[in-house]
């Protein structure tokens, strides 16, 4: 602490040199160096596996071949483009893809700000507790067990869920077999996972209200239901807004692992999404620029989709992202 | 006066009604996400007979460790669960060292160059090369077919950089810094000797997130792994549980519907024993998954 106030009336006592502007940036980057070395793997990461690929792209505008490499390949422009959009199957898969994101973002976006909601309002805070721990939990579990906890509780033979409908006199169903429940099952799962880990924040945007809202409200003889109607939902709308923008962003890009893994031959009408797609005639067939043009579509309409909501949401609400 | 009373009388009794709707609400959605969970435990441990006719629903019936044993006598089940921890613990320790010193550097406000980075970093949550370009990347450095493969890739991920960079900007004054620069404390030195302790919690929520992914991760194995001895157990998970490819497993069972109900016993059982790590440890650890989340929010 001594040295620290000896070199203070040092530096008073001493005249500091003119140093023109820039000169003064150029001198603090420098005294920096360690802090750029701190960035150096970094930058180094995001340069090679984050925008290399981004250039990569082009190949999308080739006719890649492996033994000519990524710049030896030539030229098609659109070529590629055109045969996809041509293709039989180019319809269904976007009216799956939109279907299935649409119907997702639609149904599992309110329920963690129901969750929230209630939660928030729960008059013992032990049950309140045991409540979000339990319903956080699944959040761990992998999509590889997700789907095979589906594909046990729905089997037709033996899964508990028919059981349960035969027991009330019901037909069974062979779930993972029909592409009519392909949908169900997947936002279903979606929000048994991700519903109760989702309510996280909405919670700590709730912790952020001014109580001096309620105790006024309460003292002007508000309900609980009021003020959760008039307290709680406007103090956490702008964070819900926000939340709506970043999630109607994924909705091209819906999660490839859940449904590859759900994906069967008798389903694959409704669950050959985009992503899969992109995977099967990519990897599998080794069509790399033609999967390539598949995935820059996809990024593009994202791309336009989250600049559209963004736009509306400044327009309608003053919330925005960017 | 006495309206006075009745009002308050009548909005308690509003109240009251709305306490116990969201009791009988919260408590649903529990039994929602909880029985299924316990349902796969008892299932794991109960005669696949009954499990199979349907008559297990809450508690075990005729407790059997069978499908355990069966599952501790198969060898792909441990090299996956030994593949895993090591990539888990080599990634996440890549990932820490990587994104800490990183993110403190992109919290201090005098590093010249921070917003392009930050706008560097950012980008790459809304657009991304895509799978094929990574692909062939991941193959021309040779990566294809061993660890580093399912490391590098994901080295830093652009939303844990930016929640460490935020609990940087809000837990280390100026003042603090300032101080040490005076003390002729180099940014290394400050790094190590005054932030680091200041930031265990951070420390625990990156540790955390970057192991669950780890733990959790199969498609990067999936693409660029060819060995079986170098898959990790949510691949080996995959073929127990999609392709059942349960082969010795299950083979001295008599019949076919015997072999089934077999194999649906070891599917419950691999389902526990893979699981079991993060869903015994999660209780413990849950402030600082919430934390993190909290942090990110501020941004987000």
């Amino acid at each position: 602490m001594k040295g620290v106030i000896c070199e203070m009336t040092d530096s008073v006592n001493r005249p500091a040199p003119p140093v023109s502007p820039r000169r003064k940036k150029l001198l603090r980057a420098l005294s920096n160096w360690q802090l750029y070395l701190f960035l150096l793997p970094t930058i180094a990461y995001f340069l090679i596996f984050r925008y290399y690929p981004m250039y990569g792209l082009q190949i999308a505008f080739r006719n890649f071949k492996a033994n000519k490499g990524i710049w030896g390949s030539a030229w098609v422009g659109l070529k590629n483009f055109e045969r996809f959009f041509a293709a039989a199957d180019f319809t269904r898969l976007l009216t799956n893809t939109l279907a299935v994101s649409v119907e997702n973002l639609l149904l599992s976006f309110p329920v963690p700000i129901i969750l929230a909601l209630l939660l928030n309002q729960m008059p013992s805070k032990r049950y309140k507790k045991l409540v979000q721990t339990v319903i956080y939990a699944p959040h761990f579990i992998s999509t590889v067990v997700l789907v095979g906890i589906i594909s046990l509780f729905f089997s037709p033979s033996s899964g508990i869920v028919n059981h349960i409908i035969s027991a009330l006199g019901g037909e069974r169903i062979h779930f993972m077999a029909e592409s009519r429940w392909f949908r169900p099952l997947y936002i279903g799962s979606e929000i048994w996972q991700s519903a109760g880990w989702g309510s996280i924040l909405y919670l700590a945007a709730l912790s952020g209200i001014n109580p001096e809202l309620h105790e006024a409200a309460i003292v002007d003889g508000a309900k609980k239901y009021q003020r959760v109607w008039h307290i709680d939902i406007p103090g956490i709308l702008p964070t819900v807004v926000i939340m709506f923008i970043l999630n109607s962003g994924k909705v091209m890009a819906v999660g490839f692992e859940k449904a590859y893994l759900m994906q069967t031959s008798l389903n694959i009408s409704t669950s050959e999404i985009i992503a899969t797609y992109v995977y099967k005639r990519g990897l599998l067939q080794s069509q790399f620029s033609f999967s390539t043009a598949v995935g820059v579509f996809e990024s593009v309409v994202n791309l336009i989709l989250i600049c559209t909501v963004n736009f509306i949401s400044r327009k309608v609400s003053d919330s925005s992202l960017f | 006066m006495k309206a006075r009373k009745t009002n308050r009388i009548r909005q308690t009794g509003a109240d009251w009604v709305f306490d116990i709707l969201n009791y009988i609400f919260l408590t649903l959605c529990l039994l929602i996400v909880a029985y299924p969970l316990y349902f796969i435990v008892i299932a794991s441990i109960s005669d696949p007979v009954d499990v199979y006719a349907g008559n297990v629903f809450l508690y075990p019936h005729r407790v059997t460790m069978e499908g355990y044993r069966r599952i501790l006598d198969y060898r792909s089940f441990f090299t996956g669960y030994r593949n895993t921890v090591l990539y888990t613990m080599v990634g996440t320790v890549l990932n820490v060292f990587i994104t800490v010193p990183a993110a403190y550097a992109l919290s201090r406000k005098d590093l010249a160059g921070r917003n392009l980075m930050m706008m560097m970093v950012t980008f790459t949550m809304i657009f991304s090369g895509g799978l094929i370009p990574t692909y062939l990347l991941v193959l021309d450095l040779g990566l294809y077919d061993s660890m580093w493969a399912l490391i590098l890739p994901g080295a830093v991920s652009a939303w844990n950089l930016i929640v460490a960079r935020t609990f940087f900007q809000q837990t280390i004054p100026d003042e603090l810094l300032e101080a040490a620069q005076l003390d002729g404390a180099t940014n290394v030195q400050f790094f190590l000797q005054v932030v680091l302790p200041l930031s265990k919690s951070i420390l625990a929520v990156l540790t955390l997130f970057y192991a669950v992914s780890h733990w959790n991760s199969y498609f990067n194995a999936l693409i660029y792994l060819k060995s079986a001895d170098k898959y990790p157990l949510q691949l080996v998970l995959r073929n127990i549980l999609f392709e059942n490819s349960l082969g010795d497993m299950v083979e001295d069972a008599s019949t076919l519907a015997a072999q089934q109900r077999l194999g649906d016993l070891i599917k419950y059982g691999v389902i526990i024993a893979s699981s079991l790590p993060l869903l015994v440890l999660y209780p413990f650890l849950q402030r600082y998954f919430i934390q993190g989340v909290m942090i990110g929010a501020v941004k987000g």
